[in-house]
């Protein structure tokens, strides 16, 4: 999710640049409080963590490799506010030295891959630690989940700055599909993977973990009982719910948002629906009379689809540069 | 480990690009890559002049065409979606080869194309002649925030340490035959990640009790007594400045 | 003449309540080197750690050049004591070594020509010159741990702390840096459990066991005391001749 320069309109660059720099700078201070001047070594050791993380490649299927975005992993770990300010210092330097994500793309990068996925992150894991149990177990589920739901998170944030920054005719309600379809596959490995590190660092150090603070130590010891097979078929079971919902929605007409956007005067390109000729077209089923029905299986062939599809491209370019499919 | 980043992206020379102060760089990539940003795509006369000025840049620095163009693959996955476009793009079609395209959609890719790889074009340059240090310290003069800066320096600086540590660790797993070829087989990776995680922590805290031996108080020193000379500042703003000039040409016409 | 290092009734528990110093006293003349051996968990990282203020005692009092550590004096005590930690990667964390050493001075204040001026002197201390602008994650372990103890030179102190100086270092680099700490005038703490090392460089050793001192005294004596050294966890390296210590201690 690198987005390269030119990628969504200036002014969309602009306005994501100010709302990711006022919500660092408040971020940045709040961890400072926290911290005082530990700040500086421990935040540089934790951006060292995320980007030798992110280089890492976990096996996918088949032999086949991905790697880590790590803003909700970040936000369990380091908190939300630490954790975003960690994941976009990360985010910046990967775009000045390393030309990974435009220079003037930064603002939605930085609101994509750290602002949305730590607070949106974190938010969840909060949300999900309430139905699960106090302990271990809990702190590591409720981390897989939130870590999966983050990476959709960023999907969706990235679908709405297109709906007012788009630079191609492509409608919102393909690139809302098509991104959020793919993020909730991508969203599995990152929730498997979260939860690992995650239980690994409470085994060792479980007051280092932030999400887990307000347990005891002696809540947070023993295995953690989420075994890592089970919690793929779960999570695909939840992306093929998510994917039916989300075929609901971007099947509406007149699309909400979207509506929104041409009052505003803010939808410059994004305007033609054009929805006949886009291949993600209306979801509906043919030949299906149900309407909710029709949309639910389309939904389900869709994220089948993106799976198969996924799977191709991983198999082609996952080895040789694994680090960048996303 | 992940292709691409590598520690040193930074290429030696004695280029008139890497003799420029690093501020005056860091603003010129800035103002170059905003210039493109703002060009209106149909203006093609305009990124044509922008592709000279690259060219010269990476000319001038003496980085190689090779190397420029192996550095560019990471903007490669964004490319292959701007090629998609013209299929599915929208409005009026335009034929290309037998195939009916998307016209807007051709803009769209030729407008990710052209602005990604100048902006990527425009980090090498930047990253390959200047160390990273150096960079750190181009930002702190532009006044960026002790705290980031310092974040960043801290970063680099331990990087290669938890690299080289991770990869001791991946080592030794492939030695005792470990092959995970499923996700659900990830646990060992990520354990070694989380492993990874408490060295790191540790580590800053070890760090920062080292700072406060030395009377570490807070606030990182500044080493810097250099300023970018006004020669620099004129050697670095001839590019942007013909890149400004080429995108108000664009947009007022 | 004081003494440089004045510890006194030292204890200290951790936060988690595992207690480590309990009632320590320590004292240091001026110029004087001290090994202080001691087994794994003695608590000895740990009493190095209180003398220069990272840790803050639960009891006792340490004074630096008749200086007593509180709130006021530790800017003071922390450019009096200088601490050289384990693993030189904690020590050296600025980009280039010239920043790296320059870090302490410039936190005491100093910029520009005098602080190059206190870098250079640092650095010839420990026969690095030229090393200035050179990475510190590029050098060698035993240039890394000459440039950590330059860091705390460049600040001028009366007393040098180093934790196992030694670990991780080949024979040629422990030996260039015995000969190095013999010839300087700091008074000098060498926390190890490389006993030779210890012999070597300083006449007079202490041993830590359990967060207390339970033996004080000339090294070569405390060595060929194999009895108080099998009661402390502390062993000869195979091979050592013993006949060497009774030389060394009659002498
Ligand atoms: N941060 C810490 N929190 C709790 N216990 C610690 C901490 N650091 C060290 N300890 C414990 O204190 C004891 C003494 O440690 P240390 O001073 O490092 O010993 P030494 O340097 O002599 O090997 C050990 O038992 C160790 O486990
Ligand atoms: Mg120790």
């Amino acid at each position: 999710m690198h987005a390269p320069d030119g990628f969504l309109n200036v002014g969309t660059a602009v306005a994501t640049g100010a709302l990711s720099l006022g919500l660092l700078g408040m971020a940045a201070r709040q961890a400072g409080d926290e911290l005082a001047d530990k700040q500086i070594p421990l935040a540089g050791l934790s951006a060292a963590f995320i980007f030798a993380g992110q280089m890492v490649n976990f096996p996918v299927a088949a032999g086949t490799s991905g790697h880590l975005l790590g803003g909700a992993l970040a936000a369990v770990l380091l908190g939300p506010r630490l954790g975003a300010l960690v994941v976009a210092i990360v985010v910046f330097v990967q775009a000045l030295v390393f030309a990974d994500g435009g220079l003037t793309a930064l603002g939605y990068n930085t609101l994509n891959m750290a602002i949305v996925p730590a607070f949106g992150g974190y938010a969840c894991y909060t949300f999900f630690r309430r139905f699960l149990p106090a302990n271990r177990s809990g702190v590591v589920g409720a981390t897989g989940l939130a870590a999966m739901l983050s990476v959709v998170l960023s999907a969706v944030a990235f679908s709405l700055q297109w709906l007012f920054g788009a630079t191609a005719p492509v409608a919102f309600d393909d690139v809302f599909g098509a991104m959020v379809g793919v993020h909730l596959l991508i969203g599995i490995g990152e929730g498997v993977i979260s939860a690992l590190v995650v239980s690994a660092v409470l085994a060792a150090r479980p007051d280092l973990v932030f999400g887990a603070r307000d347990l005891p130590k002696a809540d947070l010891v023993g295995e953690a009982r989420v075994p890592a097979r089970v919690f793929v078929a779960g999570a695909l079971v939840a992306s093929l719910l998510v994917a039916t919902v989300v075929a609901q929605f971007a099947s509406g007409d007149p699309d909400g948002l979207e509506t929104v956007a041409e009052e505003q005067g803010f939808a410059e390109s994004g305007r033609d629906h054009a929805l006949d000729s886009s291949i993600f077209a209306d979801y509906a089923t043919q030949g299906v009379d149900n309407e909710a029905l029709s949309l639910a299986i389309a939904g389900v062939g869709g994220t089948l689809l993106t799976l198969v599809v996924g799977f191709g491209v991983f198999r082609a370019v996952g080895s040789t540069s694994g680090r960048r499919l996303t | 480990m992940g292709a691409g980043h590598t520690h040193d992206l930074h290429v030696p020379g004695d280029s008139i690009v890497h003799r420029t102060a690093p501020e005056a760089k860091l603003v010129a990539a800035f103002v170059f890559v905003l210039a493109v940003a703002v060009t209106p795509r149909r203006e093609v006369w305009a990124f044509a002049g922008y592709a000279v000025l690259a060219v010269v840049w990476v000319v001038a620095s003496g980085i190689g065409p090779r190397r420029t163009i192996t550095r560019l693959a990471v903007i490669l996955p964004f490319i292959t979606f701007a090629f998609f476009l013209p299929f599915i793009g929208g409005g009026d079609t335009t034929d290309v080869a037998g195939f009916e395209l998307s016209t807007e959609g051709l803009w769209g890719t030729w407008n990710v194309l052209t602005k990604a790889v100048l902006g990527a074009t425009t980090s090498i340059v930047l990253a390959s002649t200047t160390p990273v240090p150096e960079i750190v310290r181009g930002l702190e003069r532009l006044r960026m925030p002790r705290l980031v800066t310092g974040i960043i320096s801290f970063m680099f600086r331990y990087l290669g340490v938890i690299t080289a540590e991770l990869g001791r660790m991946r080592t030794a797993m492939i030695a005792r035959g470990h092959d995970p070829r499923w996700l659900w087989q990830a646990k060992p990776i990520a354990s070694s990640a989380g492993a990874m995680f408490v060295r790191s922590y540790e580590r800053g805290e070890r760090v920062h009790a080292a700072m406060l031996a030395r009377g570490f108080r807070g606030t990182m020193p500044t080493f810097d007594d250099r300023r970018a000379e006004p020669t620099d500042w004129l050697r670095a703003a001839l590019i942007p400045a013909l890149a400004v000039s080429l995108a108000l040409g664009g947009l007022l016409t | 003449m004081t003494d440089i290092l004045e510890v006194s009734g030292l204890s200290f528990a951790y936060p988690n309540g595992h207690a480590v110093l309990d009632d320590l006293d320590l004292r240091l003349a001026s110029g004087e080197r001290v090994a202080l051996l001691g087994p794994n968990g003695a608590g000895k990282t740990t009493l190095a750690l209180h003398l220069n203020g990272i840790h803050r005692a639960d009891a006792g009092s340490i004074r630096v050049a008749g200086i007593e550590l509180d709130d006021d004096t530790l800017t003071e005590i922390r450019r009096r004591v200088g601490m050289v930690f384990q693993d030189a990667d904690d020590q050296l964390f600025m980009p280039t070594v010239a920043e790296d050493v320059g870090f302490g001075p410039a936190n005491l204040g100093l910029s520009g020509a005098e602080r190059d001026a206190r870098v250079a002197e640092a650095l010839s201390m420990v026969g690095a010159e030229g090393f200035g602008p050179r990475s510190p994650h590029h050098l060698s372990g035993g240039e890394k741990r000459r440039i950590a103890l330059a860091t705390v030179l460049a600040m001028r102190p009366d007393l040098v702390v180093m934790d196992e100086p030694t670990s991780g270092l080949d024979p040629a680099g422990r030996r260039e840096l015995s000969d190095l700490l013999a010839g300087l005038d700091h008074a000098q703490l060498l926390i190890t459990h490389d006993l030779p090392f210890a012999l070597e460089v300083c006449p007079r050793s202490v041993i830590v066991s359990q967060g207390r001192v339970v033996a004080d005294g000339v090294t070569a004596e405390l060595l060929a005391d194999t009895e108080l050294l099998a009661a402390h966890r502390l062993e000869l390296p195979f091979g050592f001749d013993p006949s060497f210590l009774t030389g060394r201690s009659a002498a």
